[in-house]
This record gives structure tokens, C-alpha cells and sequence, in this order.
């Protein structure tokens, strides 16, 4: 009973440890440009596409983790310079579609580049499932879970302790002023991009040896992460990752105790369910019109 | 701040003969607090029907967030509006136009998505059938009734001087001409009161004087106002009662005489722009 | 009044003697096929229109709506042997009421939060319908029966052009309608300033939600229609992924137009066909092509062309 439930929690916390790194990778983007960036999946795929390819070719592990998330940093900076960045005046429904248009032409590209099929990942250390108070758990559900540990601790020193982080921060707060105090605004919305996708990039590589990698394995991670997102409110960092974490454990718990078919409807059925009282989310800003 | 002294006052609007009207709107002890912060603080007021009541104060006074507590844009945190002899605190603002309330925006508030008629036609809503079913299959009735407020609407832009203005497309019109449409349009709902919030800031001298004009032709109408205004010469030569605020709380209230002369309001001015 | 007269009258017109002369252009029945599906996007395009480019509202959940009705009309005549008007009809009560129940809570949102809260309905109808297999036949769909009213059957593609070409003809007058009335205007004023429709006695949540449940019963509509036309339908249908088609085809075509909103449906239509030829580079191109005009034409194909005539009329 305890086990079960147990088992349920620990395989919630490894998906939503994704899903909280997907939606961090929202929030930095929406932050920095106010776009809703739904390529954001298409960077996981990446990570998870280059580094299964990769050590297959005989690339080690580290380095095809490394090669794939530069690649990721790279797109990411090639869209936000060369269809975000031209499109800055455009309405939210003409931004949310280039960067649909940006992940179908992503996809497409993978598909070109590595075909269609499956590919898979050996665990990092091995297969031997960890018993813990019953439950059991593969030891790469502790890479991804530690590895986003690392990484979301990270990304909140580097949003509060490095000076790039707060022209970032303070961008978001307000342009104009951030403008005028001297900070390359476009330079922040590359640089958020590219720390989007080495999120994602990563997250896709750790998560690569549990869900298998093809090209179509982000689209329902990235609509996931933007569920998280918008769940602790958007711009909200940890809420973001608390969102995450959220999703990922209702999703196993629903999947355990109702039904495995309604996985998928779990997170937008929270999602709705929330908004219905907090339309801005858990953690949101409550914002008052200025007329 | 001179001007408050020296203003010379129309002696027509301040004549102490007029008959004071029974009161249209009672605002009593109003606040609001944002964020722990009194915007607006135990603030009581009457408004008598037919005047033209003038609210000023300086930067930062609660102005604006009392025109929003009263319009119902804003929900209050403590206190009652009586519009009419009803309480309609709290109110949604399309309520209170339906009973008889309307107002224009310190930043503009523009369909600019519609042309200047179609804005001033949105004003018309109220009074035409706004069903889906007859607009969906275009009734003959409500065909009519359309054209009818069309020609009301380009009356009312006339009215308001934007005679050429009327097939121009509001996002192409200049900053002074959509001052005045952002009037029109809430004329053409046909308010009891009309509350206006800055309606000659950014204009012109000439720009001004022609505000002021139709102001008071509105008031002539019978339409109660309220006017919140910086410029001093057009509220000491058109307000009847004129009511200063000064960090959300009320400083003075009377007739321009008696606040131009109030020592606290003279300091708060002083104060406030030194 | 004459002038908006006469346009509404023209582009229909011309929207009507497109239709009316196209299948002399078209060889068979399979380029007719694909004119009957580009009519089908129309239909739900020229509601959704309604809904993004003049009430300013994003949906991301109409496909759901779609494949509602789609659904409706397979298992009512299907299962339980209906008639198809009758189940057509219900189709399109039950998406109304649903839409309606579902609009005043999410219209309150704004932006993304309602983008988000559209995308998950859509995503949780399709997978109601994905699941259910016991009535829907799950992930391969099912088939649905040919359309009979009065003892006839409509079948096969000449028929069914001139029964969507006339629908559309019928969408398109009421969108123009609509958008020509008290109502209309009222549904951009929503978009143009909430807060100034409010003060002159609009009121914006019910706009919001009426243009919702129209645009939400035109989609059923189109579904339940498609779904007796095609003969099988999937939950593919009502997916994210036909959502988001929608929702280009109406940026693509251009907001806040209707005769746009028929364009990028059939261009959209098109595409993926004229694509083909690429093969593998499909995806790419089609991307790479959604990209580039959003770009490059924010305002959509319609308005960017009106643009670059002599500014005579709107579209």
C-alpha cells in the first residue's frame, strides 16, 4: 500500500523533474520576450536525439551530452534571432505560431537527420533497480532527478548572483528601463533562448535511457513543461518547477489509481481546475489593469 | 500656482443664484488600498445633478482611482458609491452605463481596430439589439435601427468638431481628435453623468478652449459631469464645485472661490510641485 | 453603409462564382476531394475568425469541437441508428452547451493563460476519444455512415463539393452578418479595450462567450458533415495538431477578415498537397514556410495584399 504509493511518487518526481525543466525553460523565454516558445520540446529532442546517436557512433557519454546541448544552444539562438527577435510587434496568436512553424521545421529536420525510429540510450550506471521502503527504482530515475536538482540550483544562482542573470531578470521587470540603464536587450533574449535549450537539451539527454528518443518525443514534453509553467505562473521560476514536479506526481498518481489511458489528461485537467480559481496560476502575479 | 489665485472667474457658472440639484452620485467613505497602500481613503462626496463637479489634487492624488471606484472598473476596499439613490458599489461598469453612466480615460482608450464612426457607434450599444440571432440572419429591424445610429453617431461626431475625422480609421487619427472621440463615444450611450478623466491634457491652447466649449454645451444638455483636470484655468472657469484631493484623502471642498482661497490646497500644490 | 454594402455583396459574389466555375478546372475527383476538405477548414475557419481576429480570443481547442461533432455524428448513426440531420444537430447542441459551460470561467483569462486552458480542452477531448474505444473504436477511428435526409443518400465528391460549397456560401453570409450588426461591433470592441466597452454598456464576458459557442457550433457543424463525407473518422481529427491548424490557417489568411479566414484554409489545404514533392524536406518546407509569412506578414496574406493595392476598400 505504502510501497505503491511510494513507487507512484518516485516515478511522478523523475518525469516532473523534466517537465519542471521544460517549464523553467518556458518561464526564462517568456521572461526575457513575452513569447511563448512551444519549440521548447524540440530542444529536448535534440538533447535526447544527439546524445543516443551519438554514443552509439562511439562518442562518450559526456561529450555527446556536451555536443548536444551546444547544438540545442545554437537553434535556439538561430530562432530567437531569425524569427522571435524580427517579430517582436507581432500579436501573441502570430508569435505562437512561428514558433510552431520553428518546431515543425525542427522536427522535420531531425527526422532527416536521424529517421524516424527509436533510439536508445544505455542508463548511465547501470540497470540494477535501488530498493528503497519497498519501492524500487532505477538508478538513471536518480541521474534525472539529481541532474535537475544540479541544474535548477544553478539557473537560481545565476538569476540572483551573476550580473547576467539580473539583466535578465531586470528585462523581464521592464524593458524600456533596462534599455536605458544600458542593457543589450536582444542580447537577453538570445542568451535566454540558449539557456532554454541547454535546459531542455540536458533534460532530454538524462531523460533519453527511460522514455527511449525519437523525433516526436517532445511534443507532448514541451506541451507538458508549458503546463507547468503556466501552473506556477508564468515568468515564475520556481513556480515553474514546482508546476513540474506537480504535474509529473498527479500524472503517476493518476495513472497508478485510475487509469493509465488518462495519463496524458491529468496535467490539463489540473491545469484547468487551477485556472478555474487562479487565473494566474499557483504562484502568479495578481495583476491589477492600470486604465 | 499663481494661476489659482489669480484666475479670473466666469462670473455665469459662478452665480449664486443657480439652483443646486439633487444629488446624482454619493460617495461615502470610500477607500482603497493596493498592496497595503491607501489610494483612496474615507473619502466622502456628493455630485448634485447638472453640475459640472471638478476633481483635482496633484500627481498621485487617487484622481484616476477614484474614477475607477466609481465606474466600477475598480472594486472598493471600504465604502459605498450611491448612484442615483442606489448602491452600486462594486458594480460592473457595463451595469452602470446601462444606468446611466459613462467616462473617458486619461490614456485613451481606443477601438483602434474600428474606424472613428464605428467607435462612436460602439457608444450606441445600449440603445440597439445587440442579439445574435437577429444580427446572424441581419433582421430588417435591426438594420434600420444600425443606420439610424449611424447618423447619430456622425451627429455626434460633428458635435464634438471630428466632422472630417468620420471614415477615418481611429488608429490613423492625431492624439487631440481622439480625446474627443473617446468623448463622443461615451455621449453617444446618453449618460445622466459623465465622467471625464484629463480631457485637455497633451492639447493645445486652442485645442483646450475648444474642450472646454464642449463641456459646456454637454452641461447645457443636462448631463451631470465630473471633470478631472490639471489645467486650473478651465476648471475655475467651467466647474460649478470643485472638490481637491491630496494623497487619497480629502483636502477641500467648495465652490472654485472657496478652494482657490483654501490655505491646505494652496500648500498641497506648493507641496507638491516645488 | 452603401459602400460596406456593396463589399459584403461583391466578395460574396466572387466567393460564389469561384465555387460555382471551379470544377471545370478540376480533372477528377481527387483534386475535387481535396476543394471539399479546403471548403470544410473554411467553414470552421470563417467561426473561428470570429473568435481570434475579431473578439481577440485565442483558441488552441477547436479541433476538439471538430472531432466532437465528428464523433457525434459516427456513433448517434452509427450505434444507434439516428438520422444523420438529427444527430447532427445534437452535435451541435451538446458543443454549444459545452462550449458555453466552458467559456465563462476560461474567457476570463487572458493571453497565454487562455491560450493554455484552450489547448488543454482539446487535448482532453481527443483523448476522451482516443480512450473510448468502446464507442469511438480508439486510435483507428471508425466509420461512419453516408449522409441520408429524405430518402437520399449524398454520395461521392460532386455532390459533396456543391453541399460544402453552399455551406460555406451560408457561413460566410452569416460572418458578415454578424460582424455588420451592434454585435459585431461589440466583439471588437472586446478586442480593441475591454474596459471602454464596458463603460458604454458592453458586456464583454457575455460577447466573449456568445462568439466562443458560435464559433464552437460552426466547428461541430463542419465535423459532423466531414465525418459523413469522409466516411472514417480518427481522433486525429480533433487533436492539438488539427487545433493548431486552425488557428494558422486563420493568421495565415489574415485576422479580422473573413474572406482571409477562407483563403488561408485553402491555401493551408493546398499546401500540404503541393508540398509532397519535397518528400522527406515536407515538414521543413512547411515549416520554414509558416515561419516566413508570420514573419514577414504579421497581419496575414489578405491584409498584407489589400495593403499593397491602392487603399480603395478594406477586406
Amino acid at each position: 500500500m505504502f510501497a505503491e504509493l511510494l513507487q507512484y511518487m518516485l516515478s511522478g518526481l523523475t518525469i516532473g523533474a523534466i517537465y519542471a525543466l521544460a517549464g523553467l525553460g518556458f518561464s526564462i523565454i517568456y521572461n526575457a520576450s513575452h513569447v511563448i516558445n512551444f519549440a521548447q520540446g524540440e530542444f529536448i529532442m535534440i538533447g535526447g536525439m544527439a546524445s543516443a546517436t551519438l554514443t552509439a557512433s562511439g562518442v562518450p557519454l559526456p561529450l555527446a551530452i556536451l555536443i548536444g546541448c551546444g547544438g540545442a544552444m545554437l537553434v535556439g539562438v538561430l530562432v530567437a534571432k531569425f524569427a522571435v527577435e524580427r517579430a517582436r510587434n507581432a500579436s501573441t496568436v502570430t508569435l505562437i505560431i512561428i514558433t510552431i512553424g520553428a518546431s515543425i521545421f525542427l522536427r522535420g529536420v531531425a527526422e532527416l537527420v536521424w529517421g524516424k525510429d527509436f533510439k536508445r540510450l544505455d542508463a548511465f550506471s547501470g540497470e540494477t533497480p535501488i530498493q528503497f521502503l519497498g519501492a524500487s527504482m532505477q538508478p538513471q530515475s536518480l541521474w534525472v532527478v539529481g541532474t535537475a536538482a544540479v541544474l535548477i540550483v544553478a539557473i537560481g544562482l545565476f538569476f540572483n548572483r551573476t550580473l547576467t542573470g539580473k539583466a535578465i531578470l531586470a528585462t523581464s521587470h521592464n524593458r524600456l528601463a533596462a534599455q536605458l540603464v544600458g542593457i543589450d536587450v536582444k542580447r537577453v533574449v538570445l542568451a535566454s533562448f540558449a539557456l532554454s535549450a541547454a535546459l531542455g537539451a540536458i533534460g532530454g539527454a538524462v531523460v533519453a535511457p527511460i522514455t527511449f528518443s525519437y523525433t516526436e518525443m517532445g511534443i507532448m514534453l514541451g506541451l507538458k513543461g508549458f503546463t507547468a509553467a503556466v501552473l506556477g505562473g508564468l515568468g515564475h521560476g520556481p513556480g515553474a518547477v514546482a508546476g513540474g514536479l506537480i504535474v509529473g506526481v498527479a500524472e503517476a498518481l493518476g495513472a497508478g489509481y485510475i487509469s493509465s489511458a488518462y495519463k496524458d489528461a491529468v496535467a490539463f485537467v489540473i491545469i484547468l481546475a487551477v485556472l478555474l480559481f487562479m487565473p494566474n496560476g499557483l504562484f502568479g502575479k495578481r495583476g491589477t489593469e492600470r486604465v | 500656482m499663481k494661476m489659482l489665485a489669480t484666475t479670473d472667474l466666469s462670473p455665469d457658472t459662478m452665480s449664486q443664484a443657480r439652483r443646486v440639484g439633487p444629488p446624482i452620485l454619493k460617495v461615502e467613505h470610500l477607500s482603497r488600498e493596493f498592496g497595503g497602500v491607501l489610494a483612496i481613503g474615507d473619502l466622502s462626496f456628493t455630485v448634485a445633478a447638472g453640475d459640472i463637479h471638478s476633481i483635482i489634487g496633484p500627481n498621485g492624488a487617487g484622481k484616476t482611482t477614484l474614477f475607477n471606484l466609481v465606474t466600477g472598473v475598480y472594486k472598493p476596499s471600504g465604502g459605498r458609491v450611491l448612484f442615483d439613490g442606489a448602491d452600486v458599489s462594486g458594480m460592473a461598469p457595463y451595469r452602470l452605463a446601462a444606468r446611466g453612466m459613462s467616462r473617458t480615460f486619461q490614456n485613451l482608450q481606443i477601438f483602434f481596430n474600428m474606424t472613428a464612426l464605428e467607435n462612436v457607434m460602439v457608444g450606441r450599444h445600449l440603445h440597439l439589439n445587440t442579439r445574435l440571432l437577429p444580427a446572424l440572419f441581419r433582421f430588417p429591424s435591426l438594420v434600420r435601427k444600425d443606420r439610424e445610429a449611424k447618423d447619430r453617431a456622425a451627429q455626434l461626431m460633428a458635435d464634438v468638431g471630428l466632422e472630417k475625422y468620420i471614415d477615418a480609421d481611429a488608429a490613423s487619427m492625431p492624439y487631440g481628435a481622439l480625446k474627443r472621440l473617446e468623448i463622443a463615444r461615451a455621449l453617444a450611450s446618453e449618460p445622466k453623468l459623465l465622467l471625464l478623466d484629463e480631457p485637455a491634457a497633451g492639447l493645445n491652447a486652442t485645442e483646450s478652449r475648444e474642450i472646454d466649449e464642449v463641456i459646456k454645451t454637454v452641461a447645457a444638455t443636462g448631463v451631470t459631469i465630473i471633470l478631472v483636470e490639471h489645467d486650473m484655468k478651465m476648471v475655475m472657469g467651467i466647474s460649478h464645485r470643485i472638490t481637491a484631493l491630496n494623497q487619497g484623502r480629502m483636502l477641500a471642498e467648495g465652490t472654485p472661490q472657496e478652494v482657490a482661497a483654501n490655505a491646505d490646497v494652496i500648500a498641497a500644490y506648493l507641496g507638491a510641485a516645488p | 453603409m452603401n459602400a460596406l454594402l456593396h463589399g459584403r455583396l461583391t466578395g460574396l459574389l466572387a466567393l460564389g462564382a469561384v465555387i460555382a466555375v471551379l470544377p471545370a478546372f478540376l480533372p477528377n475527383n481527387f483534386y475535387l476531394d481535396i476543394a471539399i476538405l479546403a471548403g470544410f477548414n473554411a467553414v470552421v475557419c470563417v467561426g473561428l475568425n470570429l473568435l481570434i481576429g475579431y473578439a481577440g480570443q485565442i483558441s488552441l481547442g477547436h479541433a476538439g469541437f471538430f472531432g466532437i461533432g465528428a464523433y457525434a455524428s459516427g456513433v448517434l448513426v452509427g450505434v444507434y441508428g439516428w438520422p444523420p440531420i438529427l444527430a447532427l444537430l445534437t452535435g451541435a447542441v451538446v458543443v454549444g452547451l459545452l462550449a458555453f459551460l466552458v467559456a465563462k470561467p476560461i474567457l476570463r483569462l487572458k493571453g497565454h493563460y487562455l491560450a493554455m486552458a484552450t489547448l488543454g480542452i482539446g487535448i482532453i477531448v481527443s483523448i476522451v476519444l482516443r480512450t473510448e474505444s468502446g464507442l469511438t473504436g480508439g486510435p483507428d477511428g471508425m466509420m461512419v455512415e453516408p449522409f441520408k435526409i429524405f430518402g437520399f443518400e449524398l454520395y461521392g465528391e460532386k455532390v459533396w463539393y456543391w453541399v460544402v460549397g453552399v455551406l460555406l456560401i451560408g457561413v460566410v453570409w452569416l460572418s458578415l452578418n454578424l460582424i455588420d450588426s451592434p454585435m459585431g461591433r461589440a466583439l471588437r470592441a472586446v478586442h480593441g479595450s475591454e474596459v471602454a466597452a464596458e463603460v458604454v454598456g458592453v458586456d464583454t464576458a457575455r460577447f466573449k462567450v456568445l462568439v466562443f459557442v458560435v464559433s464552437a457550433v460552426f466547428a461541430s457543424v463542419a465535423g459532423s458533415l466531414f465525418a459523413h463525407y469522409a466516411g472514417l473518422i480518427t481522433p486525429a481529427k480533433a487533436d492539438f495538431f488539427k487545433s493548431i491548424e486552425l488557428v494558422t490557417m486563420v493568421v495565415f489568411g489574415g485576422m479580422a477578415s473573413t474572406f482571409g479566414a477562407v483563403v488561408g484554409a485553402v491555401v493551408l489545404t493546398l499546401l500540404p498537397q503541393a508540398l509532397t514533392v519535397f518528400q522527406d524536406y515536407q515538414q521543413i518546407v512547411l515549416g520554414g514556410i509558416l515561419m516566413a509569412t508570420m514573419v514577414f506578414m504579421p497581419k496575414g496574406l489578405l491584409p498584407t495584399l489589400a495593403a499593397l493595392l491602392p487603399a480603395r476598400r478594406r477586406a
